[in-house]
């Protein structure tokens, strides 16, 4: 960088902050400021580097700055650029789909099953289709659970099963409807181009096809999975990373109580 | 040899001999049986090769054959052999003759067993030479170029399509990487045959296939070449297929082969008994190639707790070790594996994770260890990822760790671009340079934190493969005492491909394998 390490540009623009024209903050308000990292297929010269600035300014970066460049391979080279974003967003305008309610713990979970359903809860867990990974699963799952949060099969008015990895849509509706399972929970870890979408999709299909689709409360967890996702793909909730098995049972005894399937 | 941990070596020396019994136990019943993927490595090994016309590999079509006419027990060598002596033709012309209904292989007039055994031995002796030559041309190139005395850093890609692949392995080579794998198409591991072909679709990585592994090897070669370096070569020898991919491995010079039949019982719930005699032979072939396994203990820890249950990872690591002795794979070729999962929340997590990593090195010296970088508690946040990253890579310098995973920034969101890869290894070519030989310069606080935690570790592993020895392998596995997964002996996938040995059974090749010069 040819400024040194101070930025000497004039920040002539206004540096109060407007919700309706929401922009990405380095260390002063309204600067825009963003950090993009990315591959070319081509040598890594100046030409190279005026094609990665070219495309942050398609991008709508405003003054970018290639901070990095090298060669990857003799056709492939790395850039790391920074830029003023130029867009901006009406945050007032902005509404996302959570997960609603009350998060409960694991007492406070059995007491409300208790009262409420009067039976024990049966959730039954999976990686389903090709995945193979069940970081995801286990950390909800298992009794030890993950990051101090209890895994399912130790709460109180709860079973648990947890079915492991590369289970079958098929095989795992079987085993719901011989279990009379209240819950499902998919979990879908390691994807690519974008195989846990057509999974979870096909899992929904199956389940109405076979006419139970009302009867369960089906949620989806992973690391790529929204509530908004989940939603739209026909699922009850979507849980992605920082949800623990609190979250999920409370969602799923609430869900259960609201529509009727105790 | 002297310990920088102050290991009880009385411990070690017991635990070892538990494990040694254990091997011996197990291999009762791995002698006494044969499976299908067994028999079709063996047509395999004997040149049988291809697919039939609806796309089923033709050593599947044979095993099934002689399945069906239930010869099985006998092995395929015999009911091929008898063929050539009646036919006096080749195992692969056989085989095609098989494929299009032309030959029953068990309804043909049984022959002499001595001239059976006379005609097998004489190709299954060019195959066992093909396989000596092409571990000659790895020494070759080793003597040629030298070998890297450090880490081995190790990469992946896992693209789905070989050609895609090559692409990103060649550049992770020009960038330093010294072993490339390719990871399995996701649920390969399950499938009872090994597909056929060059393939360009797969799911979380690309399909093992001969064909594959062909073109994987001459890009790899070619590229050493220009750099001066010999790459090695990565694969699964896993799942169902152990010893057929194993075979396939050594007919197409690869240097690395994951092959832990635990692993596959645990994490694929593959049938115990199916994988256990799957396993022998592949380990044979592997041994024999020259090839290094990895086994997969690190899993455990990607499951269970990294603090709580460390021991069941030594633990595996000194069965793993028998089990590989057995099948004449030597220390030099036993890539025992672990790992770096410890919670970044533990305090002095750290310490943990280099004591494990020292007490794994001076128990198993001359082992290639396979260590693998944290996977379970990468978050997404790649700054804080680079940094965990770097924290393994200190650990493998320190300790003389040898088949180094290169940890990636991005673990947790999606298989590696190629420029995690370069950013991966710069790390870690950083911190072998910078910290050298810092792992011979410094020793540890006698009775400090690492000396005490490594003492529990041994103690707890040396009492859990006493119990193992006690009670046997199998039924340990039934019990949930690895990874706390329990799987039943008779259940999990292939258990129907595994068959009681007749008296007369025979397969040429664990003899000029095992005995054999190499």
């Amino acid at each position: 960088m040819s400024e040194g390490q101070y930025s000497l540009e004039v920040k002539d623009y206004d540096k109060s902050l407007d919700l309706t024209k929401l922009k990405p903050y380095g260390d002063t308000m309204n600067d825009g400021k963003v950090q993009v990292s990315f591959t070319l297929p081509v040598e890594d010269n100046e030409r190279g580097v005026e094609a990665a600035l070219q495309l942050a300014k398609s991008m709508g970066l405003k003054d970018p700055n290639c901070a990095h460049h090298r060669a990857l391979d003799s056709e492939f080279s790395f850039y790391v650029v920074y830029g003023s974003l130029v867009h901006t967003i009406n945050y007032e305008e902005v509404h996302v789909q959570t997960v609603e309610g009350e998060v409960m713990d694991m007492k406070e979970i059995g007491e409300y099953i208790k009262e409420n359903i009067k039976r024990e809860v049966i959730i039954i867990g999976a990686s389903t289709g090709t995945d193979a990974h069940t970081v995801g699963i286990d950390a909800v799952m298992n009794m030890k659970g993950f990051a101090g949060h209890y895994g399912l099969e130790r709460y109180p008015m709860i079973e648990a099963l947890n079915l492991g990895s590369q289970v079958e849509n098929e095989e795992f509706i079987k085993k719901a409807i011989e279990l009379k399972a209240d819950v499902l929970l998919v979990s879908q870890t390691v994807t690519q181009k974008d195989i846990h979408i057509q999974n979870l999709t096909n899992l929904v299909e199956l389940l109405e096809a076979e006419g139970i689709r009302d009867k369960v409360v089906l949620i989806c967890g992973g690391p790529r999975i929204t509530h908004e996702l989940a939603k739209e793909l026909g699922y009850d909730a979507g849980f992605g990373p920082g949800k623990f098995a609190d979250d999920i049972a409370s969602f799923a005894i609430t869900e259960m109580v609201q529509r009727g399937l105790v | 040899m002297e310990s920088k941990l102050n290991l009880n070596w009385a411990v070690v020396d017991k635990a070892r001999q538990s494990a040694k019994n254990i091997a011996k136990d197990t291999q009762e019943f791995i002698d006494i049986h044969t499976t299908v993927t067994v028999e079709r490595t063996v047509c395999r090994l004997l040149g049988i090769d291809g697919v039939d016309e609806v796309g089923v590999p033709i050593p599947n079509v044979v095993v099934d054959n002689i399945k069906n006419g239930n010869g099985l027990a006998l092995g395929a060598a015999m009911f091929i052999g008898n063929a050539m002596v009646e036919t006096g033709l080749s195992p692969q012309e056989i085989a095609e003759r098989v494929a299009k209904g032309e030959i029953d292989l068990t309804k043909l007039p049984m022959h002499d067993e001595f001239e059976i055994k006379m005609a097998v031995d004489k190709v299954a002796k060019a195959m066992v030479a093909k396989i000596s030559e092409n571990r000659g041309v790895r020494e070759a190139y080793l003597e040629r170029f030298g070998d890297k005395s450090g880490p081995y850093l190790y990469a992946i890609v896992a693209t789905g399509n070989i050609y895609e692949d090559i692409t990103q392995a060649i550049a992770a080579a020009k960038q330093g990487a010294d072993v490339i794998a390719v990871i399995r198409t996701t649920g390969q591991s399950l499938l009872d045959f090994v597909p056929y072909g060059a393939t360009t679709e797969g799911f979380g990585g690309t399909v093992a296939s001969q064909e594959n592994f062909r073109l994987m090897r001459v890009a790899l070669d070619e590229v050493g070449e220009q750099l001066g370096r010999y790459i090695r070569l990565c694969n699964y020898c896993s799942g169902l297929c152990m010893p057929e991919i194993a075979a396939m491995g050594a007919i197409e010079r690869l240097d690395v082969m994951l092959n832990d039949a635990l692993y596959g019982i645990l994490f694929r719930d593959i049938n115990m008994q199916r994988t256990i005699v799957d396993q022998y032979f592949s380990r044979i072939i592997n041994g024999f190639a020259g090839v290094i396994i990895n086994t997969g203990e690190d899993n455990y820890l990607t499951t269970s707790d990294a603090v709580e249950e460390a021991h069941t990872v030594l633990a595996s690591q000194f069965i793993n070790e028998q089990f590989a002795l057995v099948a004449g794979i030597p220390e030099e070729q036993m890539g025992l594996g672990h790992a770096f999962e410890i919670s970044p929340d533990v305090e002095n997590g750290f310490l943990f994770e280099l004591a494990q990593a020292q007490m794994a090195r001076e128990i198993f010296p001359k082992a290639p260890l396979k260590y693998m970088p944290p996977t379970k508690f990468m978050t997404g946040d790649i700054f804080k990822g680079q940094v965990q990253d770097a924290l393994f890579n200190m650990v493998t310098i320190m300790t003389g760790q040898k088949l180094h995973l290169l940890g990636m920034l991005t673990e947790a969101i999606h298989t590696p671009f190629m420029s995690d890869r370069a950013l991966a290894i710069d790390n870690a070519q950083y911190i072998f340079r910078t910290m050298k030989d810092l792992g011979s310069e410094i020793t540890f606080k006698t009775g400090g934190i690492m000396e005490t935690r490594v003492d529990e570790v041994l103690n707890k592993a040396a009492d859990l493969i006493g119990e193992i020895e006690k009670e046997g392998l199998f039924s340990t596995i039934e019990q949930g005492k690895f990874a706390g997964i329990k799987r039943p002996l008779n259940g999990g996938k292939g258990l129907a491909g595994v068959v009681e040995k007749e008296k007369a059974y025979f397969n040429p090749f664990v003899d000029l394998m095992l005995g054999g010069t190499k």
